[in-house]
């Protein structure tokens, strides 16, 4: 493809080049939000309708299926608000721990660097299934259960994130320029907050968004964790409506709470986009 | 980059600002790693409520693992779902990063294309995989469609043909991931410094030739995290296929993924079936992660 | 809304009336006569004289037997429930008379609160989580430790099969308490020793749901005695699959759709000494199955999924399926327009096989420090005539009781509905006003579960999973039947074949 494109350029005016990418976008737009589509109409949809199988069209039972929703019993909008302390001060954590680390790693020599480092990629590669069962014992142990703590804590030694972080500051964060702080005096810790931070703003808004997501969209260690109803996530709530008795059962009430639970990260996400897609912007308009 | 004379006093700094990571991973991460090791030595687990072992047990493990070939099997299917994933991704990501960039192109509306690529990771996989299952239903909303353009005549079983049940796999990882890859590599655009490019266009650069001779070389460090994060999540491929097929790897296992495997062996709280198998992946990720290192020249900058 | 508005109003007045009573005196499973059924049966109407009932009840009650009375002083103030959905605890708040709600996961039984533990089943979470729980149950403190647990009959001997649950007879429950329950619903939960670990307000029988219509089209005659004839065993059911197939029909959505029927009648255990043994009446499921496939009489969809739930509606051109009264009920789209439910278009009939789908069952943890109380528990869920009836008006459940469930089936016991005028015998809308509890009564009445093991969720999830492989040509029945046993031995190590 690449090759292709290669040929293109060459071979073919900016007018076709423009009509290929447009047209490349479009699909690849109407691929990203067909999801969306899908998943509002079946909002829309009873319970019976939805059985009967795919239809393009909404129906008219949202306000139904959403006021069964809020007038069930399951604690909906604290699920929502369990969500956003736990992925956003996930997100906080880890981003700034991990920059942390990076920096470590990228500005010092120190004696065990040699060995941390290639420690922390080795740690990237062991598959987190395996380990969250120890972890749970090990969280059962200190008496966390049903505490946000084990959810957000761990955040802090993201060695995925570390690494992207790593990359990024050597493609884009000069030793000089913490060189030139030292001489004008700033602390470390002081270079650190108020220079390298905001130097890597857009590879932070980008760990960010990921970490935050994934956090929104974790169900398998909360619902080890969470029992108490009012502390539960939304996607154990989803499980849970999703397991609900024959008598209650309802997909029409489990795609409302899919949407209703995707509408905050959009919002989180669109925020946070703004820092990337305005810099690339910014970067092309001067290229 | 040298500062040796200098750089000394400042150098305990590295230790403090590691302190935070390695007090967190080595409560919450490095002795469960430990365990998942010692374990693989051992007969341990679950039956019903009932504990069997800790006994040791050798190589046990992992002699059943290789004997039983399983774990070739599911190796390639995990590497074939990656590639199938993976190449395609990164190819949209480049060529979209590379228009974004083009400023002869000048693309409008790119606000709203950046925005809109990354969507899809913002549903859940279950809910994702939820919609998919009614799309490509035998009788669901794409057999229709297919069977009234007379493309075929029968419902075709997306789900019960190898070949078939593997490309909705990976088209729908790709569809949830390439969002993801293009962003970073965006981000990684951004730290470019501009200059280059307008340098480049004073000399009368094309874009492909900006592209290839300018972008890709700067972008290295972060392609490099690209196909390293992309390799491990890859073998580490667990619930699109999982919530495909249902857990069974249908069919006959030619979608079941290395940790869907291992998941298998949790469902008995199997810990030394698994702890054997942990350990054959990290070998086959460290592996293949020191591959791209080696091939992409990275690991003389290392330490 | 109406309905749960009702159900609160009616719980609070059947507590101020055992207040009014005398305290909280609980009643015993020994009364009941008709008298105070139709009582019972009446309060659904109005609030009024529901607590009179309850009233008179309780006082007569306590003035009979004052032993089986409510918690005892020494007994725990926390009553701590694990369970996956919100199903008992409805089941409790609407007919539990002391319980009273205070949250959606806290309530009160007098001075003892209760704790409602509910982990979804995803991911096997329920069973991990509890599993977690009961292994440390001996160390927790008092009021940490389980009390009660719900189980599901596919994994109920794992623990059942434990010293974990307490055997219903140390609660002070006896044989003749339980003398109306059905034998299967106790088969599920007795243990290799033979002792009762566990019981169910429910039954689940399940009969033969078909389409009217077709059977009119097809077969002439919608009668559902008639078409027994045609789906009498498994050989005349396979003829008669021909016969639809070339009218346009698949006789059946699934081929999943009749395995519980075969494995429900199976003469061996999945696992006999460690060894893993297919029984002749699943692998007879497996080459009538095929042969059905085969034939493009019916298909392999999973349940549950859209192409399953296609015959819902006449357009899906399914002739039946097999099922229990709360799938006709209440998972068949029969309150959408255009579903062959709404229209009352299913007729029941018993079918090739008795079987049984679904239900709950209550467990005590061994440890608990309210006995007293989970036994009232039971008592009062599980065998209470008035209660039970109560459920089956209400909530349209199949109860685990033939005094209530023989009475309703003959007719001799009339029921009124909310809404409703008057009484009237036991139909069913969607059955085309056909009263099918007697069916559901001999279907399970014959059925014996002696044959369960511990190892039966893993052994017939991963069955249906690999002969699917087989019935769509993916694997021959030997690949397959090795994919079964090498899948039963990951999940369950210690097991060969």
């Amino acid at each position: 493809m690449i090759s292709d494109h290669n040929e293109l350029k060459k071979g073919l005016g900016i007018h076709t080049r423009r009509i290929i990418a447009y047209t490349v976008l479009i699909i690849i737009s109407f691929l990203c939000l067909f999801w969306f589509y899908v998943l509002f109409i079946n909002a829309t949809r009873s319970n019976g309708e939805l059985q009967s199988g795919f239809t393009p069209l909404p129906s008219g039972n949202l306000m139904t299926n959403w006021k069964n929703l809020v007038h069930g019993t399951l604690p909906v909008w604290n699920g929502l608000f369990n969500s956003l302390i736990i992925s956003g001060l996930s997100a906080v954590l880890c981003v700034y721990f991990s920059t942390m680390t990076a920096y470590a790693i990228h500005a010092y020599d120190f004696a065990l660097k040699k060995f941390i480092y290639p420690f922390i990629l080795m740690i990237m590669m062991i598959p987190t299934q395996v380990t969250a069962l120890g972890f749970i014992r090990l969280v059962d142990r200190m008496k966390l259960e049903d505490s946000f703590i084990p959810l957000i804590i761990p955040a802090v030694a993201a060695p995925v994130t570390f690494f992207y972080m790593k990359q990024y500051m050597e493609s884009s964060l000069p030793l000089s320029l913490i060189e030139a702080a030292r001489i004008d005096g700033s602390g470390e810790f002081h270079t650190f907050n108020m220079i390298v931070l905001p130097l890597m703003k857009p590879a932070i808004a980008v760990q960010a968004i990921f970490t935050f997501v994934s956090n929104w969209n974790n169900y398998f260690t909360p619902a080890l964790i969470l029992h108490e109803d009012k502390k539960k996530t939304l996607p154990i709530l989803i499980a849970q409506l999703r397991a609900a008795d024959w008598l209650k059962f309802d997909m029409g009430q489990v795609y409302v709470m899919i949407a209703f639970s995707i509408f905050p990260v959009i919002i989180v996400y669109l925020i946070l986009s703004r820092y990337i897609v305005q810099g690339v912007a910014l970067g092309s308009v001067k290229g | 980059m040298r500062r040796k004379s200098k750089a000394v006093r400042y150098n305990k700094w590295g230790y403090i600002f590691l302190l935070p990571f390695i007090t967190v991973y080595v409560v919450f991460q490095l002795i469960p790693m430990f365990t998942t090791i010692y374990n693989s030595f051992f007969e341990n687990y679950m039956s019903g409520l009932t504990q069997v072992g800790p006994n040791f047990v050798g190589l046990d493990n992992y002699k059943s693992l290789f004997v039983q070939g399983d774990i070739w099997v599911y190796t390639k299917n995990t590497l074939v779902l990656w590639i199938l994933c993976f190449v395609p991704q990164i190819i949209l990501s480049l060529l979209l990063g590379a228009w974004f960039s083009d400023t002869r192109l000048h693309l409008k509306g790119q606000r709203f294309f950046k925005t809109v690529i990354y969507l899809p990771n913002l549903i859940m996989a279950s809910a994702f995989s939820m919609l998919f299952f009614t799309l490509f239903s035998d009788g669901g909303p794409i057999n229709s469609l297919l069977m009234q353009i007379g493309f075929i005549s029968e419902p075709y079983k997306f789900l019960s043909n190898a070949g078939s049940a593997r490309g909705l796999i990976a088209f729908m990882n790709c569809l949830m991931w390439f969002g993801n890859t293009t962003i970073l590599l965006m981000a990684g655009m951004m730290g470019i410094d501009t200059s280059l490019f307008e340098a480049s266009e004073v000399d009368g650069a094309t874009s492909t030739q900006v592209f290839f001779r300018i972008t890709l070389p700067l972008l290295k460090p972060i392609l490099i995290y690209v196909m390293i994060t992309s390799l491990i999540g890859g073998l580490q491929l667990f619930d699109v296929p999982q919530i495909l097929t249902n857990g069974t790897g249908d069919p006959m296992r030619s979608t079941m993924t290395l940790i869907m495997f291992l998941n298998k062996h949790l469902f008995s709280k199997n810990y030394g079936m698994a702890g054997a198998l942990s350990v054959l992946l990290f070998i086959i990720t460290a592996a293949l992660s020191l591959v791209i290192f080696k091939v992409t020249g990275n690991d003389k900058r290392k330490g | 809304m109406k309905k749960k508005l009702l159900s609160v109003l009616l719980s609070a007045a059947m507590i101020s009336g055992i207040i009014a009573g005398c305290g909280n005196n609980a009643t015993t499973p020994a009364d009941t006569s008709t008298a105070q059924t139709d009582a019972a049966a009446d309060d659904t109407q109005t609030p009024e004289p529901a607590a009179d009932a309850a009233a008179d009840d309780t006082s007569a009650d306590a003035a009979a037997d004052d032993t089986a009375d409510a918690p005892a002083a020494d007994e725990g103030k926390v009553l701590n429930i694990y369970c996956w959905n919100e199903e008992f605890k409805t089941r409790i708040t609407d007919h539990y008379p002391d319980y009273t709600e205070v949250d959606a996961t806290h309530g009160t039984i007098g001075d003892v609160s209760v704790v409602w533990n509910i982990t979804p089943n995803d991911d096997n979470a329920y069973q991990n989580n509890l599993d977690a729980t009961l292994l440390k149950q001996a160390d927790a403190a008092a009021d940490d430790k389980i009390d009660m647990f719900l189980i599901e009959a596919d994994y109920a001997l794992k623990y059942v099969d434990t010293d974990y649950t307490m055997p219903v007879a140390d609660l002070g429950i006896t044989d003749a308490d339980l003398s109306k329950q059905y034998q299967y619903t106790k088969d599920v939960v007795t243990d290799s020793n033979g002792v009762l670990k566990g019981l169910s307000w429910q039954g689940c029988p399940g009969v033969m749901f078909y389409s009217r219509d077709v059977a009119k089209e097809v077969f002439g005659t919608d009668d559902p005695a008639e078409i027994q004839n045609y789906v009498k065993d498994w050989d005349t059911f396979n003829e008669t699959a021909a016969t639809l197939k070339d009218a346009g029909y698949s006789i059946m959505s699934s081929v999943n759709d009749s395995y519980r029927v075969y494995s429900n009648n199976v003469s061996s255990k999945w696992v006999t000494d460690g060894v893993i043994n297919i029984d002749d009446n699943i692998m007879k499921w497996v080459d009538d199955s095929k042969e059905l496939v085969d034939a493009g009489a019916t298909g392999t969809h999973d349940l549950w999924s859209d192409d399953w739930s296609k015959g819902f509606y006449p357009e899906g051109k399914v002739f039946a399926y097999f099922g229990p009264a709360w799938l006709v009920n209440f998972s068949m789209a029969a309150d959408t327009e255009g579903s062959i439910g709404y229209n009352g278009g299913w007729g029941a009939t018993e079918g090739p096989q008795g079987f049984f789908w679904g239900g709950t069952w209550i467990c005590a943890a061994t440890g608990t420090d309210n006995a007293g109380l989970i036994k009232d528990i039971m008592l009062k869920m599980t065998t209470d005539d008035d209660i039970m009836t109560d459920i089956v008006v209400k909530d349209d459940d199949f109860v685990n009781n033939s005094t209530v469930m023989d009475a309703l089936a003959s007719g001799e016991k009339k029921v009124q509905r909310e809404g409703e005028t008057e009484e009237h015998e036991y139909t069913s809308k969607i059955l085309g006003g056909q009263n099918p509890l007697q069916m559901y009564i001999n279907g399970v009445a014959g059925l014996d579960l002696s044959n369960l093991s511990s190892y039966d969720q893993g052994c017939n999830e991963e069955f249906q999973h690999a002969m699917k492989n087989y019935f769509e040509g993916n694997a021959t029945k030997e690949e397959a039947l090795d994919l079964f046993y090498k899948s039963v031995v990951e999940k369950y190590p210690e097991l060969t074949y």
